[in-house]
């Protein structure tokens, strides 16, 4: 009936040309109807909070009294600021050291999985389990794993006549210490390289063979070209997560010993929720994002030299 | 999904030649140090949960004698009981179900109807929200969250559990493109058939490609479920009174009372992580195909 109510509709509506089809303009609205919840949520969640940060960044917002519009004072404390600097060299230190180690690690458990040996799928969750359990069930594991006299690395250190730092406790030690640890759950990207590598095409490592390839040559004239823009992915999307996780460091460090490992996320978090200056923590915040959006950008600027795509014609 | 996954994995084997006479040894030893470096990684992955388990049966002393020994002296299986009950964990528990099952819910609803509008419908500006939703996913969290708590505090709903669930219910960028990738695997033909026979889109979608999309919507709800069990800054910056506490606020609230506890705290931990590692080890192949399919390894 309602489709006969449409028709009706159209058939009395006089001449004038519709850019769409009946149908078709039916699927648009269908469409923006389906995709409605999301669209809500963006404005409500995404969006507009972007929008508001980069206005509340111009106030002094304290939740207490009503803000009042500060211009730029925000952003020129900032520059004043110690602590932002000792924050964005944790975050970029830890972010660069992570992604990079994890890169060659979780690299190199995927090429060792990827050897067709028996039991790989047992290997395969094996490495991977770690990835999975997150959050500070695990801060407090490390805690404990990284404790200086009963801690299980200095443990094993000492049975080689080592003896360990404190991990958490020597601001020199303590960046590592949290790389080490984010090493752990390097299984989730093998899990991506491996597939990647069990999608490269044999005939091409066969040609190499013909040509008199080594497995050294064929690993970087195949292998690495045809992963290279899975690892480009994964350089991108693991760089941003890691400048964004602190709360492992909230609770395993606060931040200390120091200020060592302040990452600039747990500085934005005490600014806005232990200071209560909004203002001033919306202001890091929206540096934050730049900086992403810059260093998201070098990356696809540098991926051009070494990210190989299958199907682009060699200039 | 794992018709396509098996048949790859045929497709790739190796076509081996007959082994020459020296390969033979050659191969041997190759594997034979494959399988040595696999095994010794393993120890590594594995021995901070065996850590984990030997500490939370250790008695206090055990904990700090030095040099520390692997093995507890006496298994205090009391140490579970013992610290489950020093706080209100059967509270917190409830409340972390509540949170993550309605998170899993909403995920699902949410994500779904809008990964179907963008795999199969088509319109005019499609491609632009795509994009923007893609974009979504490198904000970063520290952007957002001052402007998110002041627009729930407006809202009143500081220290309720809404604002950890309410999101859930407006689509997650990464569950959306992960289900639109699977969606758009199933033929459209389905669809066109099912449209001459006068079907409705919503039709199309409950009767047609729902169904047929059962690995994808596990995929979502284990991830959905897994992210939200340990989620612990958005508890830490909405939830203010004990009595709604989640699980992992619970854990952090008993670490700052009982920080040398360590046999209590990893008993409480691992208590915890029960419920991750079982659907983690009922769903394997799930979790690795919905890794494989987006290529992004959880968040």
């Amino acid at each position: 009936m309602a489709l006969q109510q449409q028709i009706d509709r159209t058939a009395a509506r006089p001449v004038g040309k519709p850019k769409l089809g009946k149908l078709a303009r039916r699927e648009e609205r269908e469409f923006y109807l389906f995709i409605s919840l999301w669209i809500i949520g963006f404005i409500a969640f995404d969006a507009g909070p972007i929008l508001a940060s980069f206005v509340i960044s111009f106030t002094n917002w304290s939740m207490m009294t009503p803000p009042n519009w500060t211009g730029l004072q925000n952003y020129q404390r900032l520059i004043a600021d110690p602590l932002f600097y000792t924050a964005m060299w944790n975050s970029l230190y830890f972010g660069v050291g992570s992604v990079g180690l994890g890169l060659i690690v979780s690299f190199l458990l995927a090429l060792l999985l990827n050897q067709k040996v028996l039991g790989i799928s047992i290997f395969r969750t094996i490495f991977y389990l770690p990835s999975v359990v997150s959050g500070i069930a695990v801060a407090i594991l490390w805690i404990m794993i990284l404790h200086q006299d009963f801690g299980l690395i200095n443990t094993v250190l000492s049975w080689f006549g080592v003896k360990g730092p404190g991990w958490l406790v020597q601001p020199q030690w303590a960046k590592p210490a949290l790389i080490l640890m984010s090493l752990w759950g390097a299984g989730g990207s093998m899990v991506i390289y491996l597939a990647g590598l069990q999608s490269v095409p044999q005939h091409l490592y066969e040609a190499a063979s013909i040509d008199g390839a080594g497995p050294w040559m064929k690993f970087w004239n195949v292998t690495v070209p045809m992963m290279s823009p899975v690892i480009f992915y994964n350089l991108i999307v693991g760089f941003i997560a890691s400048l964004q996780g602190f709360v492992l460091v909230l609770i395993m460090t606060n931040g200390g010993p120091a200020n060592a490992t302040l990452m600039f996320g747990l500085y934005i978090y005490r600014v806005a929720f232990q200071f209560f200056q909004m203002g001033y923590a919306s202001a890091l915040a929206w540096v934050l994002l730049v900086v992403i959006m810059i260093i998201t950008a070098l990356q696809f600027l540098g991926a051009k030299y070494w990210v190989f795509y299958e199907g682009e014609t060699a200039r | 999904m794992s018709a396509n996954l098996q048949q790859r994995t045929v497709v790739t084997a190796p076509a081996r030649r007959q082994p020459l006479f020296g390969m033979r040894h050659q191969r041997l030893a190759q594997r034979v140090i494959v399988y040595a470096l696999l095994l010794a990684l393993s120890v590594l992955f594995i021995l901070p949960f065996m850590w984990m388990v030997s500490t939370s049966l250790k008695s206090s002393e055990d904990v700090f004698t030095y040099p520390p020994s692997f093995f507890p002296t006496t298994f205090l299986w009391q140490n579970y009981p013992r610290g489950w009950t020093i706080l209100p964990f059967n509270t917190f528990l409830i409340n972390s179900l509540i949170v993550t099952f309605a998170n899993v819910i909403g995920n699902l609803i949410s994500c779904s109807l809008v990964a179907f509008g963008f795999a199969r419908l088509r319109a005019r500006g499609r491609d632009i929200l795509f994009l923007a939703l893609l974009a979504t996913l490198m904000i970063p969290r520290e952007v957002t969250i001052v402007p998110r708590f002041l627009l729930f505090s407006q809202m009143g709903l500081v220290n309720t559990l809404w604002p950890l669930i309410l999101p859930a219910w407006f689509g997650y960028a990464f569950f959306i493109f992960l289900l639109r990738q699977f969606f758009m695997t199933i033929p459209t033909e389905l669809d066109d058939a099912a449209r001459i026979d006068g079907a409705s889109s919503l039709r199309i979608f409950f009767e047609i490609i729902l169904p047929l999309s059962k690995p994808a919507l596990a995929t979502v709800a284990i991830f959905a479920f897994i992210g939200n069990w340990s989620n612990l800054l958005d508890p830490l910056i909405y939830i203010r009174s004990q009595d709604l506490y989640t699980l992992a606020l619970g854990l952090n609230l008993f670490r700052g009372q009982n920080f040398t506890q360590f046999n209590l705290l990893m008993a409480v931990s691992i208590i915890t992580l029960i419920p991750v590692l079982t659907v983690f080890f009922l769903s394997q192949r799930l979790f690795v195909q919905g890794v494989t399919l987006t290529g992004m390894g959880g968040r």
